[in-house]
């Protein structure tokens, strides 16, 4: 009894040193650190110069020929992309307006990623699950205000109050997102809660193709053309470069939803019970928080900012169908795995660093190398990144501050 | 007068019998400690009571009503608030957010401010730490943390799973001196501990549980007298 009580005291104490151990790590002030910052005497430098090359070698035995296969690939790309630009860029075949062009488009498709990013990287943070039928959330919220622009455009109320309709189509497509974004917590992932993680993962797939299936079931697989907003026709003026209306509307609106959803999260009681809950379940309800309604309100948080991606997505594109979920959804996920899995400010980051890329780079990097049409290659460069992303920064961008946090 | 009452508990995991009908209770104002060897069932009997356990049977009453049918959310709401073992903080969230979340079943702000100001004077370190991270606290800060996250709930019981696991002696000596502190107010304690002479130090009574049963019931002065206490608890020949 004696030898198991001091067996479990030895353990734990291990446990203090290895928590202190990775703490002082990233300590400023830590003693390893510190020990550079003295005034070194000239022993100090042999030490500090042996040391250098013990580490050295130690690296050259860490690294493997995969390794190297890896980063011959990632050079490469990286050669690719300056060749393609130095030459796209002396060719001159694009003029200054085409760029601010390409990169307010990237902008405005960015941020309808970022805002469909946030869902999936909510869900991972708070389930670590990844959500496939979020992009269905998102077509089912555009797919039902269709109906209700197409009502108010027919009746010409939408040409009569733009800004009254506007406004009302956005809250039926954010509310129809909601809902579906909570039944689907509701009936397809709370029963698995317990289940192992690919369970949930598969449901998730099901239940995406089940929700375009009933849309398309009720009003067929065919395009919806989705009514012009006169007031968002037409471009405005900003000095010698011309923004479409639309697009400043689709990049300032995005931006609000985004600043105001990072609020909630930061600072308000739900925000950050919602954040507690993500770090640790147990200690959570220990701590008198319903888990089960911090996952729903994320729920709700990720279909609001859906169905509003949603709207901004069909007004850009003026269409919607049953199947539009799938591609920004998948880009969006790639956003949220660019950005780091699971951290807000890098969804929105890698949204629109994705939005970006997509619309900058396809002229930029594949023009200059001679290939024709290189705006049709923009999924590829999309799902290159990912690739990369994940060879080189699994944690993806953001990934370190949040491993700094964790520790 | 009782104020929390455990009645033949019987817990499992799986198949594992891990706690045998064990019974105990607390009344208003004391401090109970409960101590046992490693995988005794000391922390299952804290689980069970916070209810993230379902016992198989028995009951648990906090001033009579059943605390068994409820979520472990409104077991906190009722006032029975835990300080888990490891100290569990949220390292991504400040200390203050901590402290906030420990509040969450609170709604009324005043209340809320109080509560941090007797935690910031109680734990005067936390109050300069309010805008840290909880995962770059010290071992012992964070200990107070998770002690100052439990108070702010308001409990009228507090249940602590080894408050002194991993802390330096040192830290060991202000812990028990905030649970004496805490006691003074007039906090009611369950505590479970593994370091036995330090815990049945400040009790008033104590329980040792033994493989899911308690074997022994008693002050915890006569406790520290016992033989089979003083062998295998105490490390005393």
């Amino acid at each position: 009894m004696k030898g198991q009580s001091f067996g479990k005291g030895e353990r734990e104490s291990g446990n203090e040193d290895k928590s202190f151990k990775i703490l002082n790590r990233w300590s400023p002030i830590s003693p390893p650190l510190s020990q550079f910052l003295r005034v070194t005497s000239s022993r100090d430098e042999e030490r500090v110069r042996r040391k250098g090359i013990f580490m050295m070698k130690r690296w050259l035995e860490r690294i493997t020929p995969t390794d190297v296969f890896m980063w011959m690939i990632g050079g490469a790309i990286l050669l690719m992309i300056f060749w393609g630009s130095t030459a796209t860029l002396a060719a001159g075949t694009y003029t200054a307006h085409h760029w601010f062009d390409f990169i307010i488009f990237g902008l405005a498709q960015g941020s309808i990623y970022a805002l469909i990013a946030m869902g999936y990287t909510m869900v991972y943070g708070i389930l670590r699950m990844i959500n496939f039928a979020h992009s269905e959330v998102f077509m089912c919220g555009p797919y039902t205000a269709y109906f209700v622009a197409a009502a108010f455009y027919s009746s010409g109320f939408l040409d009569q109050y733009p800004m009254i309709s506007l406004v009302i189509i956005f809250l039926v497509s954010m509310a129809t997102s909601t809902m579906v974004a909570v039944l689907l917590e509701r009936i397809a992932y709370r029963p698995l809660r317990a289940a192992p993680r690919l369970i949930p993962l598969i449901t998730a797939i099901g239940a995406s193709f089940f929700l375009q299936y009933t849309i398309r079931g009720l009003y067929g697989s065919g395009f919806q053309a989705y009514p012009v907003v006169k007031v968002l026709e037409g471009e405005w003026a900003l000095g010698e470069f011309r923004i479409l209306k639309f697009q400043a509307l689709v990049i300032v609106a995005a931006a609000i939803l985004m600043a105001a959803l990072y609020s909630f999260v930061q600072r308000t009681r739900l925000g950050k019970a919602i954040r507690a809950v993500s770090e640790d379940k147990e200690t959570s309800s220990l701590m008198g928080i319903d888990i089960d309604r911090m996952i729903v309100t994320t729920f709700i948080i990720g279909g609001m900012a859906a169905g509003a991606a949603g709207v901004l997505y069909a007004l850009m594109f003026k269409q919607v169908h049953f199947f539009m979920g799938f591609i920004p959804g998948i880009k969006a996920f790639t956003a949220a795995v660019l950005g780091g899995i699971g951290n807000i400010p890098g969804a929105m980051l890698g949204g629109i660093f994705l939005g970006l890329v997509e619309s900058v780079g396809p002229s930029l990097f594949l023009d200059g190398l001679g290939i024709v049409a290189p705006y049709q290659l923009k999924d590829a460069i999309a799902f290159t990144m990912l690739v990369l992303v994940l060879i080189f920064r699994p944690t993806g961008i953001l990934g370190e501050r949040l491993a700094v946090k964790k520790a | 007068m009782v104020l929390l009452e455990i009645e033949n508990v019987h817990t499992y995991y799986g198949h594992i019998h891990a706690l045998k009908g064990v019974s105990l209770d607390v009344e208003r104002g004391e401090i109970v400690t409960l101590i046992g060897a490693n995988g005794a069932g000391k922390s299952t009997m804290l689980k069970t009571t916070s209810g993230l356990l379902k016992p198989r049977l028995g009951s648990i009453r906090l001033e009579g009503e059943e605390l068994t049918r409820y979520r472990p959310h409104e077991i906190v709401a009722k006032g029975v608030v835990q300080v888990p073992e490891g100290r569990r903080i949220f390292g991504r969230l400040t200390v203050r957010e901590n402290l906030e979340m420990g509040a969450f079943a609170i709604t009324d702000r005043h209340q809320i401010e109080s509560n941090l100001e007797r935690v910031f004077n109680l734990f005067p370190r936390l109050r300069e730490r309010q805008k840290q991270l909880g995962g770059t606290l010290s071992g012992g800060e964070q200990q107070m943390l998770a002690t100052g996250r439990a108070l702010m709930a308001n409990p009228s019981v507090l249940l602590m799973d080894e408050p002194s696991m991993g802390l330096a002696p040192v830290l060991v000596d202000i812990i028990f001196a905030t649970i004496r502190q805490l006691h003074a107010d007039g906090t009611t304690i369950l505590l479970v501990e593994q370091n036995a002479r330090m815990a049945l130090q400040v009790a008033s009574r104590g329980y040792v549980l033994q493989s899911g049963s308690i074997v022994l019931r008693d002050k915890a002065e006569s406790l520290r007298q016992n033989e089979m206490v003083r062998k295998a608890y105490l490390g005393e020949t």
